[in-house]
């Protein structure tokens, strides 16, 4: 049974939905704790998706290398029975048929090298193949999950997965898979083998050897809930990681370092222990297997002696000794399979881990409406093939098998809508806001009060509770998520650049674009003039953290980006927070003139900011208390009169 | 690189011993069972001797009883000491990097210090295991083998000597060039972790943009190079196996050909040659052994590399040898200070800051964005250090002082500022971790956090959620400058942390600083003028440059860029008061 996380929705998101640098790991990470059928079965899925035919030639190569090794293990006693001991004979001893006989095992043994070269060799592509195969479908699938699933899990968890349990998946393929194989084609020759010689000891050996397969069976279950934990374990210290280096500067600002480690410790220990047990049920498997096939030849050398004394057996001594010989290479195998078996219930454990981020539910899209580039002719809509000035929404009729085109105007409107992030807790309420196209619909109140809320309401990252939410008109969850989000540039409080030039940054808002257009973007947002000073300009490389630039050159970079990708609409999430009074000033030159021809909902602390929008709400937990332009509000003496003039404390 | 790794196995050197001890004596009994089994055979079946083969048979019970009891602590005892060593090689790293500089995480990247100490610390405990566990069985093994071979027949087991030189050159080349693979391929995984790590982290970013193709690529391209790199690393490692099997193959039919000589020669007898195939096969499974490790010690060696590689780092920023313990005074002496946080003279942030401010001074730091005024003041607590030039805390070198000491005296509210899961009186008890109640209280009152806690269900037990979801961002940076306050520093320096705060409650913030912790030297960077209008003195920053320093009166006379900059505020609190009367 996978075990539920337990996380209380909202509690590791802010009012903007958006996580906090914070070098404390969040709740467990989740994977579950027993590995079933289902994932072995999916497992062996990707196998006969893309490798079926290789796969069959592995364990084509597999089954003839086994039996060459089977064959060489007879060749000496052959040799002996079949040339030497009648050349023993010979007064003029005759070595052609042995020399012949030599070179044709010598050729057998070269296929079969030759055989065991192929194999490692092709398991090698299966293997790292389907290694990336995971890897890349893990992504994409992370790529549709819910906001939510990235509020809630640990970022290192998550990488964890991408590499340690993918990494035991392979080494599980690329050894355990092979090892397994030939063990259980000697299994089965020596079987064969025992069943002649004779089927009592035959049978006595069997219960014998179940016995060991029930013990190792049992020792391999100790060492996987184990394992399973480790992988668990290791996701968490994973996390604990990557958050507190994350947040390191506090962490030294405060002499925080020693407690740090003290809390990395306590997890660390956790794995140790964890890692700690499994390995030792691992690892005593193999004594345990050894010591019970000593055992297990004991009891067949003491019952075959009493037999043949008995006299009652046409078990004869030579036949017993043979029998003993085949009773070792018999459980050899068995031990050696049963020391595969803890890398491969590890890769399990990993597996699913793996399997249980992919099963997330995804974002649900229902929408069908699109987003297309239309050209006006003759006073009709027509769908563009490039880049237009106008946007069009494409809806199907899917009922009359016909397409309708409706201009993107921008008309947002919200009707009576409430929402909650976590049951019971509401955080809006009875939000109505009718925005005409092409306005700048300002959101004005203290954290808390909702405001980003709003905007993870319009770009549907989040499904609302009751109202309704429309988009020129439809219906936001009729529009394609991507489409719906395509309409929208963002650029939020938290920046977040990519490893990367400062170019690449900025096209990341359209990769169409051309340099010119991005420096024509760089300018338009006053950053121009800091990245020609970069070391390298616009070719300079900047870590994803973006280290070495400051929090307001990064919101400029943030606000170039969406300039460059030209959206019909915008929202600006406290854009301008970290930029200096003088340099908004210029900004703001510019980012007026982006906002001309677009729908923007812009939320920020400074008023003056926001002073021209056409309307501002003045929001207060969860509602809107006022609502005007800045001269409506100022004349009614309200909330906003009090918040414009400092009476009242914005925070 | 083995001496440092070794070095980590501290308090599991024990178990590091009694390991291969335990190995040793399990092999022991492994080897006389096989010469039990033979007496069982020749003194009890043989003979139909029933005794003897009831009392060998006892006999190798009782072995094999103790072949078990010692193959299962050895078992244990490698389990605590290969999970032992990682789990104290992760402690040091961890330990290591808390005292890294930016610079120095910056240059690893968080993406890549993820990998080691994760997925490289697990390849060495893996190769640990092996080695104190496999890697004494197999030698014992290859030597006992080898002895008895040779007693038997020393012309004949000469020739499968010569089979170990070639099979150690062929495993020598396929090291030799898989290393360097399997080192390019753990670079890979960095970036790997990386491009995750930034996914995670930008998400919405993604989201919004419709860039999920676009990052697929991306992450495709680079799980392509690890599979390139991977399969060609694991491709030459695969040679391994056969070239062993062929070796073995070959000495076998060597055996086969040269023993019936010598068998019809009368130098050898059938017997013998028997028991020397089961030794040859002996020695070549204790060599396939020893490649299996060479494996894992060759994927383990460019995964210790890299863990050294972290460990060797000297921190950028090091404690002097024989640190200053005390920090005389709040003063702080800018002298020629350059700056650079790629440390390279050509890409300055910082350029010739000549600064001097007195103890108990109020500076008052304004400028543009990307003007370094962040820059300048990360250099006081040291969290980067000045690239030429000397920053003088209390008339000392920063660099001779105490990293801790210094530390301690100078308390600092980041722009970015975090709370911690935990009580609001956790979270303040980092500036002080004594304080009592009463001091948390006189704290809040001059952040003018008092009230609002107050208000709270629990007051200052009051719980705070990861990343202070549940106070608001106003509410944050005044618990922030209490948590300062309480460490009672001689400096004490807000980069941009009222900006959430209203004019009203940031004078009353002010007054109450100086109120409560007089003597403190106070760095206030704004971007309000309001904020530093009635500092001391206030420095003008321009382009990484100290423009001009001087009171604001000087300045509105003398500097444009501060007049600018008063101006446009002053108008806006024009509009404001016109906004009143209107």
């Amino acid at each position: 049974m996978a075990k539920k996380r337990k996380f209380k929705d909202g509690h590791y998101v802010d009012e903007a939905g958006q996580r906090k640098d914070h070098p404390i790991p969040k709740a467990k990470p989740s994977g579950g704790d027993a590995v079933d059928g289902a994932t072995i079965r999916r497992l062996m899925a990707y196998i006969g998706r893309n490798y079926r035919f290789r796969f069959t030639a592995v364990v084509i190569f597999i089954i003839i290398s086994s039996i060459v090794t089977a064959l060489s293990s007879l060749f000496i006693g052959n040799v002996v029975d079949d040339f030497i001991t009648p050349m023993l004979k010979q007064s003029h001893p005759n070595f052609g048929p042995l020399l012949h006989t030599v070179i044709v095992m010598g050729a057998v043994f070269a296929a079969g090298a030759v055989c065991n070269l192929l194999y490692n060799r092709i398991m090698v592509t299966i293997s790292q193949g389907i290694q990336k195969d995971i890897r890349d479908e893990m992504f994409a699938k992370m790529q549709d999950l819910p906001i939510k699933y990235f509020d809630t899990h640990a970022y290192g968890d998550v990488m964890s997965r991408f590499t340690n349990d993918t990494d035991t998946l392979r080494q599980m393929l690329s050894i355990a898979i092979p090892m397994s194989f030939s063990a259980l084609v000697s299994i089965v020759a020596v079987f064969v083998s025992m069943l002649v010689t004779s089927f009592v000891l035959t049978v006595l050996a069997v219960v014998c050897v179940a016995l060991m397969i029930f013990v190792s069976g049992k020792i391999t279950g100790m060492s996987a809930k184990f394992f399973i934990r480790q992988q668990n374990s290791l996701g968490v210290v994973d996390g604990y990681i990557e958050e507190s280096m994350s947040g390191e500067k506090v962490i030294k600002v405060f002499n925080h370092e020693d407690a740090s480690i003290a809390d990395f410790d306590e997890k660390n220990e956790q794995l140790f222990r964890d890692a700690e047990r499994a390995n030792t049920y691992a690892n005593i498997l193999m004594p345990v297997m050894n010591n019970m096939s000593n055992l297990l030849y004991i009891i067949i050398a003491i019952v075959g002696a009493l037999m043949m004394l008995s006299g009652r057996t046409a078990l004869t001594l030579g036949g017993l000794i043979a029998f003993l010989n085949l009773t070792k290479s018999f459980s050899m195998p068995i031990g050696q399979i049963s020391q595969q078996l803890n890398s491969v219930i590890m890769a399990l454990a990993g597996a699913k881990r793996i399997f249980t981020l992919m099963d997330e539910m995804p974002e649900e899209d229902d929408g069908d409406v699109t987003l297309v580039n239309a050209i006006i002719r003759d006073g009709k809509l027509l769908e563009a093939d490039h880049r237009t000035e106008t946007w069009a929404w494409r809806m199907e009729d899917r009922a009359k098998n016909e397409i309708h085109y409706r201009k993107l105007e921008g008309a947002i409107t919200l009707d009576h809508v409430d929402f909650e992030y976590e049951a019971n807790k509401p955080i809006l309420h009875d939000i109505t806001i009718h925005g005409k196209p092409k306005q700048k619909i300002a959101l004005v109140g203290s954290t808390g009060a909702g405001k980003t809320t709003i905007t993870n309401l319009i770009t549907h990252f989040y499904d609302i509770g009751h109202g309704q939410i429309r988009y020129d008109g439809i219906d936001i969850t009729r529009i394609k998520k991507a489409d719906l989000r395509r309409s929208f540039g963002l650029v939020l409080q938290e920046t977040n650049l990519f490893t990367g030039t400062v170019a690449d940054n900025i096209r990341y808002g359209n990769l169409n674009a051309s340099d010119a257009e991005i420096r024509a973007a760089a300018r338009l947002a006053n950053a121009d003039q800091f990245i020609n000073l970069l070391p390298n300009g616009y070719n300079t490389v900047i870590s994803g953290n973006g280290e070495g630039l400051s929090q307001g050159q990064a919101q400029l970079l943030a606000i170039a980006r969406c300039a460059v990708a030209d959206p019909p609409a915008m929202i600006l999430d406290e854009a301008t927070s970290s930029i200096d009074t003088r340099t908004e000033s210029l900004v703001q030159a510019g980012m007026d003139k982006l906002m001309i021809g677009r729908t923007v909902f812009i939320i920020a602390h400074r008023l003056s900011t926001i002073r021209n929008a056409d309307a501002i709400m003045v929001m207060d937990h969860g509602r809107i208390v006022e609502r005007g332009t800045h001269d409506e509000l100022i004349a009614k003496h309200g909330m906003y009169y009090q918040l414009y003039t400092g009476k009242l404390e914005l925070e | 690189m083995i001496k440092k790794l070794s070095e980590s196995i501290r308090e599991y050197k024990r178990e590091s011993l009694l390991s291969p001890l335990f190995v040793t004596l399990e092999v022991v009994m492994e080897i006389i069972i096989p010469i039990l089994m033979a007496r069982l055979i020749d003194r009890g079946l043989n003979r139909g001797d029933m005794r003897a083969t009831w009392i060998y048979g006892l006999i190798m019970l009782a072995v094999a009883c103790l072949s078990l009891v010692f193959g299962a602590l050895a078992g244990k005892f490698c389990a605590t000491a290969s999970t032992g060593l990682a789990k104290n090689l992760r402690h040091d790293i961890y330990e290591k990097i808390q005292t890294f500089s930016f610079k120095n995480i910056d240059d690893f990247s968080t993406g890549s210090l993820v990998t080691r100490m994760t997925t490289d610390i697990t390849n060495v405990q893996m190769a640990y295991m092996l080695l104190i566990r496999i890697a004494f069985r197999a030698p014992l093994m290859l030597i006992f083998a080898l002895i008895m071979s040779l007693t038997i027949n020393a012309k004949l087991s000469v020739y499968f000597l010569i089979a170990i030189p070639i099979m150690a050159l062929g495993l020598g080349l396929i090291i030799k060039f898989a290393h360097p693979l399997f080192r390019k391929v753990f670079k890979i995984y960095d970036k790997l972790n990386t491009v995750v790590q930034e996914n995670l982290r930008g998400i919405r970013v993604v989201k919004s943009y419709v860039r999920k193709d676009h990052e697929i690529g991306k992450f495709r391209s680079i799980s392509g190079d690890v599979y390139d790199t991977f399969s060609k690393a694991e491709k030459l490692m695969a040679l391994n196996s056969p070239l062993l099997q062929a070796v073995m193959y070959a000495c076998m039919l060597i055996i086969a050909w040269l023993g019936a000589k010598f068998i019809v020669a009368g130098s050898l007898t059938t017997g013998e040659l028997t028991s020397l195939i089961t030794y040859i096969m002996m020695i070549l499974m204790s060599l396939m052994m020893l490649s299996m490790i060479f494996t894992m010690l060759t994927i383990a060696q460019a995964s210790a590399e890299r863990i050294v590689e972290v460990l060797n780092t000297e921190s950028a920023l090091t404690n002097a040898a024989d640190p200053i313990q005390t920090v005389k005074d709040g003063s702080i002496v800018f002298d020629n200070v350059n700056f650079s946080y790629a440390d390279d003279p050509d890409k300055l942030s910082l350029l010739d800051v000549n600064l001097t401010i007195k103890s108990g001074e109020t500076i008052g730091i304004i400028g543009g964005t990307g003007s370094a005024k962040s820059s300048l003041v990360q250099l006081i607590p040291r969290l980067y250090d000045a690239t030429t030039g000397t920053v003088y805390v209390g008339g000392i070198d920063v660099k001779q002082i105490d990293m801790t000491v210094l530390r301690d005296q100078v308390s600092m509210v980041l722009q970015k500022n975090v709370l911690f899961a935990g009580t609001i009186a956790d979270n303040l008890r980092w500036g002080n971790p004594k304080a009592t109640d009463a001091e948390l209280w006189r704290a809040c009152e001059v952040a003018c956090a008092d009230e609002f806690i107050k208000e709270m269900p629990d007051g200052l037990n009051t719980m705070i959620e990861q990343g202070g979801a549940n106070v608001s961002g106003g509410q944050k940076q005044r618990l922030c400058i209490a948590r300062a306050v309480l460490a009672k520093p001689k400096i004490l320096i807000l980069d941009d942390s009222t900006s959430a705060v209203d004019t009203k409650t940031d004078a009353k913030i002010r007054q109450g600083l100086k109120d409560i912790i007089p003597g403190t030297t106070t760095l206030i960077i704004a971007q309000r003028i309001s904020s530093i209008e009635d500092a001391d003195r206030i420095v003008v920053m321009d382009g990484g440059r100290v423009a001009d320093v001087g009171t604001s009166a000087e300045l509105i006379e003398r500097s444009d860029i501060y007049r600018e900059v008063y101006d446009t505020q002053m108008q806006m609190k024009g509009g404001q008061v016109n906004g009143e009367e209107a």
